[in-house]
């Protein structure tokens, strides 16, 4: 079998010091998340208006869920849109 | 079984004042005559949409929040498909973390009023 020979970088792989993410909604203590506040909503898309995922926002699984929710019902009331540039 | 629901609706912009009122009690006395009972009513008036819908660019949102029994939500719902002055329109069935969400902003606008 080929044994795995220790890989050597050029220079050292820099490590960068990970933010410890942390759940807005946890931490506010928000229990539900409106559909009809497009502001609050815009905070989770990016500038195309698509859904920002989980590893970026650290939002947990269950809130997760409840904003994509959110997003869609706004997007079906025309209140946010389905695909934009420079939304922001 | 009785449940609160809120009903955002959009009307097109084409309409007067008074027909987008008529529109309005329309489905208030709808809910009323069918058992249903109004929470709160919200006129967002005439807003720009995200994007054109039915060739229209903004719309009159509507939005009513009520009590009533579970089988007229299809009823409601198939009056809004009959009516063509409503381009959109969504029904949402509230928990009781939407319900406290939703007195605690109706209480903090009379604060404010």
């Amino acid at each position: 079998m080929a044994q795995n020979t220790e890989i050597r970088y050029l220079n050292p792989p820099t490590v960068e010091v990970r933010k410890k993410k942390y759940c807005r909604f946890k931490k506010a203590g928000i229990k539900y998340v409106d559909y009809k506040d497009a502001e609050f909503l815009k905070r989770f898309l990016n500038e195309q208006g698509k859904i920002l995922p989980r590893r970026l926002t650290g939002t947990s699984l269950k809130f997760q869920r409840k904003v994509a929710q959110a997003v869609k019902r706004a997007r079906h009331l025309a209140l946010l849109p389905y695909v934009t540039d420079l939304l922001k | 079984m009785i449940k609160q629901y809120e009903t955002v609706f959009i009307a097109t912009p084409v309409l007067s004042e008074a027909q987008m009122k008529e529109a309005v009690k329309k489905y208030t006395d709808l809910i009323v005559r069918k058992g249903g009972e109004v929470v709160y009513e919200e006129d967002w008036g005439l807003k720009q949409l995200a994007y054109p819908i039915q060739k229209k660019s903004t719309g009159f949102y509507y939005l009513i929040e009520f009590k009533a029994d579970t089988q007229f939500i299809e009823r409601l719902e198939t009056e809004y498909r009959r009516d063509e002055r409503i381009i959109r329109f969504l029904t949402f069935a509230m928990d009781k973390h939407a319900i406290a969400y939703a007195e605690k902003k109706r209480a903090n606008k009379q604060e404010n009023k």
